[in-house]
C-alpha cells in the first residue's frame, strides 16, 4: 500500500514588541528569573489587563502579508487550566474569533517546486511562565519572565504531505515574520516554536487518519526529523494492524524518536469564555490602509523581480531574498554598482554582485558565523571591488585576495589593490616582453604546439599568469600568445 | 449629631480641630462598637494620609471594603485565602482617595470575595446590622454599610455585583450609589465577576455619595473596560430638581414575594417625588423575571476563572502536608475557600464546561442581551427607574443560610442593573417595624446626574436618610 503522510503545523511567533501583551514588563530575553514580572504577569488579587497595541499591529500586518482577511472585531477568550507556570489559572488567548483569518502562503521547495499552504488562522495569546525543575533542591522554581509574552499561534490546514513540505513552509513563515519585523525568530531562545500534528493515510482520497500532535520541536532539522520518525511510526503500527491513538506525542532528539506524553481522553477541557476584562479588539479599514501602506515589498515579490527584471537565476533570486537583512545588502551593492551605468548593462552587474554575496561574502561571513548586519566588507566596498573586475583593474581570480584584504580590515578595493600592488597588467608591450621571456624558457613546449598539440596552449597561459602573479589580463594574454605563436 | 454623620460636618470638625482629631474620634468609635457590630476586619490607627491634599474630603475618616487593594495594609476580600495578603499596590480607587486626602480608618468586613447578600459569608465572621443586632446588615457590602450606618465615619466604599452596594444600604438605612458599568476603574479592586463588578459608595446622604464619586469616577488607563466618558458635574446635578422628571415605576419589581409593607412605604416616598414635580410613569419590564436565572450563570462563570489564581503558589493560603502538585492546589483551595465561594466556583465551572456551554452560559449571555434591550426600551419612554431595592427588611442572622436559593431570590430587583451595567441608587425611604426600607432608582448608563438630581430631591423633602440607628451599646 502507499501511504499518504498529511501534517498540519500550530507555529507559536513570539512577536517583537517591548512589552508584554497585557502589562508593562519587558519581554527581553535572559534577564534573572521574575526580574520581568509586574503584578499582572504575577496574577496579583485586583490586577487587570491592558492590552498592548503594538501587539496587534504586528499580528494584523503579518495577517495581511498572508493575504488573510483581518478580523474588524475580534475577541481575547480565556483558557482555563492550572499550571504553577501559568499564574492566573487561564491563559488569555482568543478562540471562536481570532485576529487573523483564513490566508495563504507561497511555499518553494528546495527541488524547486512550489506549494501553497493554507493558513487557517493566527491567533494573540499570551505565553506561559517556566517551571524549573533542577535550581532548587527538592522544589520548583517558577520565573515569570515569559509569562505574558506576546505571541500569535499561526494554524495550518492539514495540506502539507511530506517532512520536506512542512520544514519548508515553516522556513517561509520564519523568513516573512523576520522579514516583517513582526518577529526575531530566534528559535533557541524559543520565539519561534512549532507543533505538528501528523497522521497518515492509505491514499489521497481516503479520509484523514487519526492523527497526533508532536509537541514544542525547536529546530527546523528536529522538525524534520520528528515528523519523518512519526510518519514511519504510524505506519508500521497500521501495518502491524495497531491502530492509532490520538495523543500528543514529545520528540526526544537524542535517541530521534517520539514518545507519548498524553492522550485524548486526559485532555482538560479549558472552559473558554469571552474574557470579561478585556473589550474586542476593534480593527478599521484606515488601521488596515495605515498598514498596507508601511508593507515592505514581500520576499516572494522580490525574488520574482529578480528573476523578471534583473534576470537573476531562480536560485540566485530565492537565496537573496532569503533575509531582508541580505536582500537589503545586496540592493544597496546594485545601487551603487548600477549608478551611472545603463539599464542593460543591470542584469550583468546584478550577476555579479550575486555571485560574490552568495560565494565569497556568504563564506566569510559563515566562517565567522556572522550576520550580514555586521559584515566586514559593506555592500558599498563590496561594489568598488566589482567595479574593479567589470573595469578590467583586476581579475575575477585577483579580486578574491583583495576581497580577503578588505575582510581583514586593509581598506577599500582600490587602496588594497595599491597596497598589494594587485593592479592587473593590460599594457600589451610589457605582457609582449613577458610572452617572449616564456617561449624563450619552453622551446620544447613551443615546438609541441607548433606541431599540433592543443592542449599545450593551456599550458603556455597558465606559465604566463604565474610569471605575473596572476595580474597580467587573461584575455590579452591569450589573444598575444595566440599571436605570437602563430 | 456627631461630626462622623456627613462629609460637611467633618470638614467642619477638621477645619477647627485638625484631621487627626477627627481620625481618633472615629478610630475610637470604631473599636468601641467592633466587637458587637464586627464591620471591620482590620483597623488602620495609622494609615498614610495625603497632608497637602484640598478638597471636599481631605481629611475626612472612611472605611474601605477589604477587596480595595491598599499598599502595605492586608487585604483579604473577607477569605481566608488572603487573611494574610499584604498588596504591594494600590487599587486605583485608593490611590484616588488617598490623592484626595481621606483618611482609611479600617477595611470593611464582607462577603468572602463578594460573594453573599448577608455577609454571613466572611471568614472573619458576620457582621449585624445596627438597627437590630440580630439580623444580618446586608451583604456582600455589609460592614461599609453597617460602619456608616453606626455613625463611625461619614463615608464607605463599597463594590455592586449584583447588589452589593444597594442591599446593604437598603438594610441599613443609608444611601448606596451603583455607578455605571465602567465609569469607576476597577483596577486593584478583588475580581468576583469582572463583567458585572462595580464600585460604589454608601453614605447617609446622596449629597456625600456625589461628592465622593466625584473623586472616583474617571476612566483608568491601568483598567481596559472602563469607559472614557466625561464625568459630569455631580454637585450641580445635585441641585436639577425632578421637575417634569419622568419616574417608571416598574411594576414588577413591587410584585410577588415582595412584602407589601415595603412596597406601600417606596410608593410613598415615590408620592413625594410626585410632590416635588416628577412625573410618575407605570410600566412593566417584562425580562426583569429571567435576570435571577442569568445572573447566577454568568457570575460565577467569572468567578470560577477569576479565583483560579488563589492556587497556593504565589500568596495567599497554601496548604501544609501536601504530597504533589494536585493536592497542593486541592488542600489550598479547599482549606482557603469558604462554602458559598465553592458552591459558585462549582456552578460556575459547570457552565463553561464542554457540552452545557451553550445551554446555559451562552443562553445566560442572550437573556443579558435582552434585559439590557428591554431597559433601553423603558428609556426611551422616561428619565428613571424605581422600585423598591429589595422585596423585605433585612432578616435575621441564620435566616437563610441554609436555602441559598431564596438567598439569591432576594436579588431579584438589584441584579438585572448589573447586567445592564446602568447606575443605580437605593435610598432611604422610611421604616417598617422599625427596620429600613429602601428606594432603587435606575438611569441609563451614565447618566448618573438623574440620580443625583432625584435623591437629592427626595432627601431635601424627608428626613428618612436622617433616621438613625438606636445607638449601638458596647
Amino acid at each position: 500500500m502507499s501511504w499518504q503522510c498529511v501534517i498540519g503545523l500550530e507555529i507559536h511567533v513570539q512577536l517583537a514588541t517591548r512589552s508584554k501583551l497585557f502589562s508593562g514588563a519587558a519581554t527581553a530575553y535572559g534577564a534573572d528569573p521574575n526580574t520581568q514580572t509586574s503584578w499582572v504577569d504575577a496574577a496579583l488579587p485586583g490586577t487587570l489587563p491592558v492590552p498592548n497595541a503594538e501587539a496587534v499591529r504586528l499580528a494584523a500586518l503579518f495577517g495581511l502579508a498572508i493575504d488573510a482577511e483581518i478580523a474588524h472585531r475580534s475577541v481575547f477568550a480565556r483558557k482555563n487550566y492550572f499550571y504553577p507556570d501559568s499564574p492566573k489559572g487561564y491563559q488569555i488567548s482568543q478562540y471562536e474569533t481570532p485576529i487573523v483569518g483564513r490566508g495563504v502562503l507561497p511555499v518553494r521547495l528546495d527541488d524547486g517546486r512550489e506549494i501553497e499552504v493554507e493558513i487557517v488562522r493566527a491567533h494573540l495569546e499570551e505565553d506561559a511562565g517556566k517551571s524549573l525543575h533542577d535550581v532548587f533542591h527538592g522544589a520548583t522554581g517558577i520565573d515569570l519572565n515569559r509569562a505574558g509574552t506576546p505571541l500569535i499561534e499561526v494554524v495550518s490546514a492539514p495540506c502539507l504531505y511530506s517532512a520536506e513540505e512542512a520544514v519548508a513552509y515553516l522556513r517561509t513563515v520564519h523568513q516573512l515574520v523576520r522579514w516583517l519585523g513582526v518577529s526575531d525568530g530566534n528559535m533557541a531562545e524559543g520565539s519561534f516554536r512549532c507543533d505538528a500534528n501528523v497522521s497518515v493515510r492509505p491514499g489521497p482520497d481516503a479520509p484523514l487518519g487519526t492523527r497526533c500532535e508532536i509537541k514544542n520541536v525547536n529546530s527546523f532539522r528536529f522538525v524534520e526529523k520528528a515528523i519523518e520518525f512519526e510518519i514511519e511510526r504510524q505506519i508500521r503500527a497500521l501495518e502491524n494492524g495497531e491502530t492509532i491513538v490520538q495523543e500528543t506525542r514529545l520528540y526526544d532528539a537524542a535517541q530521534n524518536r517520539t514518545r507519548p506524553m498524553r492522550s485524548k481522553e486526559d485532555a482538560e477541557d479549558y472552559r473558554y469564555f469571552p474574557d470579561p476584562d478585556l473589550p474586542p479588539i476593534v480593527i478599521d479599514e484606515a488601521f488596515l490602509d495605515g498598514l498596507r501602506a508601511s508593507m515592505p515589498e514581500l520576499p516572494r515579490a522580490r525574488a520574482t523581480r529578480y528573476q523578471q527584471v534583473l534576470q537573476l537565476s531562480p536560485y540566485d533570486a530565492f537565496k537573496l531574498t532569503e533575509s531582508r537583512a541580505l536582500s537589503e545588502y545586496f540592493e544597496q551593492a546594485l545601487s551603487a554598482l548600477a549608478t551611472g551605468q545603463p539599464s542593460t548593462r543591470h542584469p550583468a552587474l546584478a550577476k555579479m554582485a550575486a555571485n560574490w554575496i552568495n560565494g565569497e561574502l556568504a563564506s566569510a561571513l559563515n566562517d565567522e558565523d556572522r550576520p550580514i548586519e555586521q559584515s566586514r566588507v559593506a555592500p558599498g566596498a563590496l561594489a568598488g571591488l566589482i567595479r574593479r573586475i567589470d573595469d578590467n583593474t583586476i581579475s575575477g581570480k585577483i579580486a578574491k585576495d583583495v576581497f580577503q584584504g578588505m575582510w581583514a580590515g586593509e581598506g577599500g578595493a582600490d587602496a588594497v589593490i595599491e597596497a598589494r600592488g594587485l593592479r592587473q597588467v593590460t599594457d600589451t608591450g610589457a605582457i609582449d616582453a613577458m610572452i617572449g621571456d616564456l617561449l624563450a624558457q619552453f622551446p620544447e613546449q613551443v615546438t609541441k604546439f607548433r606541431a599540433g598539440d592543443e592542449k599545450i596552449f593551456q599550458f603556455l597561459v597558465g606559465q604566463a599568469m604565474k610569471a605575473t602573479r596572476g595580474k597580467a589580463n587573461p584575455a590579452i594574454v591569450n589573444e598575444r600568445l595566440r599571436a605570437m605563436l602563430g | 449629631m456627631s461630626a462622623l454623620d456627613s462629609i460637611a460636618e467633618a470638614r467642619e470638625f477638621v477645619s477647627r480641630f485638625g484631621p487627626q482629631a477627627l481620625a481618633d474620634e472615629a478610630l475610637a468609635r470604631a473599636a468601641a462598637v467592633q466587637p458587637v457590630l464586627n464591620a471591620l476586619i482590620t483597623t488602620l490607627p495609622d494609615d498614610p494620609v495625603v497632608l497637602d491634599a484640598a478638597g471636599p474630603i481631605a481629611g475626612i475618616p472612611f472605611v474601605h471594603k477589604d477587596l480595595f487593594c491598599t499598599q502595605g495594609a492586608r487585604t483579604t476580600a473577607g477569605s481566608a485565602m488572603l487573611s494574610g495578603f499584604v498588596p504591594p499596590y494600590d487599587a486605583t480607587v485608593t490611590a484616588r482617595l488617598r490623592q484626595a486626602g481621606a483618611r482609611c480608618i479600617g477595611k470593611a468586613n464582607m462577603d468572602e470575595f463578594a460573594m453573599g447578600s448577608s455577609n454571613e459569608n466572611s471568614a472573619f465572621g458576620p457582621v449585624r446590622n445596627p438597627w437590630d443586632l440580630s439580623r444580618v446588615p446586608g451583604g456582600s457590602s455589609g460592614g461599609s454599610a453597617a460602619a456608616v450606618a453606626a455613625g463611625l465615619v461619614p463615608f464607605a466604599t463599597g463594590s455592586d455585583t449584583g447588589g452589593s452596594v444597594r442591599q446593604p444600604a437598603a438594610f441599613c438605612g443609608i444611601t448606596g450609589f451603583k455607578p455605571s458599568y465602567g465609569r469607576v476603574s476597577r483596577h486593584g479592586m478583588i475580581a468576583y465577576a469582572s463583567s458585572l463588578d462595580q464600585a460604589g459608595v454608601l453614605a447617609r446622604s446622596i449629597e456625600d455619595c456625589a461628592t465622593v464619586l466625584s473623586v472616583l469616577a474617571g476612566a483608568d488607563p491601568l483598567d481596559a473596560t472602563s469607559v472614557d466618558v466625561p464625568v459630569d458635574a455631580y454637585q450641580a446635578a445635585l441641585g436639577a430638581g425632578v421637575v417634569g422628571m419622568r419616574i417608571g415605576v416598574v411594576g414588577s419589581m413591587f410584585g410577588a414575594g415582595v412584602r407589601p409593607e415595603v412596597a406601600a412605604t417606596v410608593r410613598s416616598a415615590l408620592a413625594e417625588l410626585e410632590r416635588a414635580g416628577a412625573i410618575l410613569v407605570d410600566i412593566d419590564l417584562a425580562t426583569l423575571a429571567h435576570a435571577i436565572p442569568a445572573y447566577y450563570v454568568i457570575a460565577p462563570a467569572e468567578a470560577s476563572s477569576n479565583l483560579s489564581r488563589y492556587d497556593g503558589v504565589r500568596y495567599g493560603h497554601r496548604a501544609g502536608d501536601v504530597r504533589d502538585l494536585k493536592s497542593l492546589y486541592r488542600k489550598s483551595r479547599s482549606e482557603g475557600f469558604g462554602i458559598e465561594v465553592k458552591r459558585r466556583i462549582l456552578g460556575g465551572t459547570y457552565v463553561l464546561s464542554s457540552g452545557y456551554y451553550d445551554a446555559y452560559y451562552l443562553r445566560a449571555q442572550q437573556v443579558r442581551r435582552l434585559i439590557a434591550e428591554d431597559f433601553a426600551r423603558a428609556f426611551a419612554g422616561v428619565d428613571v427607574l424605581a422600585g423598591p431595592t429589595t422585596p423585605d427588611v433585612a432578616f435575621r442572622l441564620g435566616e437563610k443560610t441554609e436555602d441559598p436559593l431564596a438567598m439569591y431570590a432576594a436579588d431579584i430587583n438589584t441584579v438585572a442593573v448589573n447586567l445592564a451595567g446602568l447606575p443605580a441608587v437605593s435610598l432611604p425611604a422610611g421604616l417598617v417595624e422599625g427596620l429600613p426600607v429602601g428606594l432603587q432608582l435606575i438611569a441609563p448608563a451614565f447618566g448618573e446626574s438623574r440620580l443625583f438630581a432625584a435623591g437629592q430631591a427626595l432627601q431635601q423633602r424627608t428626613a428618612f436618610h436622617q433616621a438613625r440607628a438606636p445607638e449601638v451599646q458596647s
